[in-house]
């Protein structure tokens, strides 16, 4: 049992205060005017936590400021640095454009592997036309594989299946490959340009940019 | 060790996913179903130790030993144990309980609280500094013992064949061989959370709090145990054991063939009604064409709401409100409408039910 205070019993149900042994003056505080005990018992549980002194408060406040300043700055040369990273210097893309050859170095009906991995690009001859398909899976983005046996382009991912030719026929691929824009130079080469797709679904198919024709 | 006729006659079922997920569902049903009976280690001892027995003598074999194996499959392995044991935990808790509440007993759980009541300090916290510290042990000698692989860099021209997320996400992965990638990636994963979500909103029953029952929450349990242990466990259990290369299915024990050819021709429904039913070419009109798959659609998410209420869930709708009502069977048809989705791609290869490539809406 802790002793009861005889002279100044705390209410039962009040806060213990530190107030209630009744010092005669608050130590500390500067001020020359001794603040009566009968003022600072009158509010036992407001004397300590709202003694905040005019010293005190701008004390606070600058602090809490220049807590503010930092964070804010911190923040801001964050963001910055972001956004920063959002622009590199160096962008690892295949490049858009590339010069296949002349359209006899494809010479059968098949898928041409040679520009998939430089280029992401397969040159397909098939149907009296050449075209260049582009290697993104319709579905999701992966890179399908040309499987030669089974004649057709299967994607590893979910099992989108194409046919030679770039149209979709199994698996959950909505729609077909695209076709990038393939031309026939004067020299005789053929260039793609993956900068211009087309689209089967949006009959940009029979656009005369998007193959080159070859007596079948 | 085991005999060629029956990896022969495994490969030739559990390759079938159709097959393989109406045995799961069933071994679902009836576990539930018969939960008192199951749950009694007279059965579920030898049923697991049968099982134990099947997977060593199928260690014996070089394919299924390959994919068992791998880095990335030997914690799936453990998980399937684990969760195999802990399901059988849970109900076997709920049938004893379920057989005290029909004594008149209270659960068992009511008993003794005094006893379970521990502090936080030190008891709580010296028991998860032990785990902490037991945890970290087994991850380090468990990342020593199989070494984790890594592969080479990234290089956007070769995607490895199969190519497969990350375990958690494989039952993902699974939903988006059946669904647009917007919708199996973006709507059916929001709606899974919201979903559970709004879990405590729709469900305002308060059986079954703090003890395991299942016979005053059959329905609750049903669903739950239906949306995690078969389409997220089992669909994660596919992806890591059935689908191989060029993601076409695998039976056990059968040698991952990247040539295995599989005629999976698609279609949509749109072309089985026009084509195959009437016998005439596709209408222009997009909406036309789709209209068969959006009067299926707009019965299914529209008037079979309205004709459950008045039959199965009569009881229920009362009960709920229209609101709360709308809210469960919505979630409940999605996820019935998921599986109904992934059997019609399996049996019919039925690739969409509403196809606009146009608007890259297909569903």
């Amino acid at each position: 049992m802790p002793p009861e205070n005889p002279v100044n019993p705390v209410p039962p149900a009040g806060p213990p205060s530190p107030a209630g042994a009744s010092p005669p003056a608050p130590a500390g505080t500067g001020s020359k005017l001794p603040v009566p005990p009968a003022t600072a018992a009158a509010r036992p549980a407001a004397a300590g936590a709202e003694d905040l002194s005019r010293r005190k408060f701008l004390g606070l406040i600058s602090w809490s400021g220049l807590g503010w300043a930092a964070f804010s700055a911190a923040s801001g040369v964050g963001s910055i640095a972001t956004g920063r990273f959002m622009f590199p210097n160096v962008l690892y893309e295949l490049p858009a454009t590339v010069k296949v050859g002349p359209p006899d170095d494809y010479p059968s009906d098949d898928v041409y592997e040679k520009y998939k991995d430089s280029n992401g690009v397969w040159i397909v001859r098939d149907a009296g036309q050449i075209t260049a398909l582009i290697t993104v899976c319709t579905h999701l983005g992966c890179t399908p594989n040309w499987l030669p046996n089974e004649g057709k382009i299967k994607c590893p991912c979910h099992g989108s299946g194409f046919r030679r030719n770039g149209i979709n026929f199994e698996g959950p691929a909505p729609r077909p490959l695209e076709r990038a824009k393939i031309v026939l130079l004067e020299d005789g080469n053929m260039m793609v340009d993956k900068a211009r797709k087309f689209q089967y679904e949006k009959g940009e198919w029979n656009d005369p940019d998007s193959f080159i024709p070859v007596t079948a | 060790m085991l005999p060629e006729a029956f990896k022969e006659a495994a490969n030739h079922l559990l390759s079938s996913a159709a097959i393989t997920v109406s045995l799961v569902i069933a071994f679902f049903f009836l576990c539930l179903w018969q939960y008192r009976k199951v749950t009694k280690p007279v059965v579920a001892l030898p049923l697991s130790l049968g099982l134990i027995v099947l997977f060593c003598l199928s260690i014996s074999d070089p394919n299924f030993f390959i994919i068992i194996s791998k880095s990335d499959n030997v914690p799936i392995v453990l998980m399937l144990v684990l969760v195999g044991g802990c399901t059988w935990w849970g109900l076997r808790q709920a049938a004893l309980n379920d057989e005290r509440l029909e004594k008149g007993l209270p659960p068992m759980e009511a008993d003794n609280r005094e006893d379970d009541k521990v502090y936080v300090w030190p008891d709580l916290v010296y028991a998860e500094f032990i785990a902490l510290i037991i945890c970290s042990i087994v991850l380090i000698v468990w990342s020593i013992l199989l070494a984790a692989p890594l592969e080479q860099p990234a290089n956007p021209a070769r995607t490895p064949n199969p190519s497969k997320a990350p375990w958690y996400f494989l039952g993902l992965q699974e939903m988006l061989v059946y669904f647009d990638p917007w919708i199996a990636g973006v709507v059916l994963p929001t709606l899974i959370i919201i979903g559970l979500g709004a879990i405590p909103y729709i469900d305002k029953n308060p059986k079954g709090n703090g003890y395991y029952t299942f016979k005053e929450r059959p329905f609750a349990v049903t669903i739950y145990m239906f949306g995690f242990l078969v389409l997220w466990v089992f669909l994660v259990y596919m992806g890591t054991f059935m689908r191989g290369p060029n993601w076409n299915f695998f039976g056990p024990y059968e040698y991952w063939d990247i040539h295995k050819l599989e005629p999976l021709t698609s279609v949509n429904l749109s072309e089985y009604f026009y084509m195959r039913l009437l016998g005439r070419a596709m209408p222009a009109n997009f909406l036309v064409r789709e209209a068969p798959g959006l009067l299926v659609l707009a019965v299914y998410f529209g008037l079979l709401p309205l004709v459950l209420a008045k039959t199965c869930f009569r009881k229920f709708y009362p009960s709920m409100g229209f609101l709360r009502y709308m809210v469960m069977i919505n979630l409940f048809l999605g996820v019935v409408g998921m599986v109904a989705k992934m059997y019609l791609r399996w049996i019919f290869n039925l690739k969409y039910i509403v196809a606009f490539p146009e608007f890259f809406f297909n569903i």
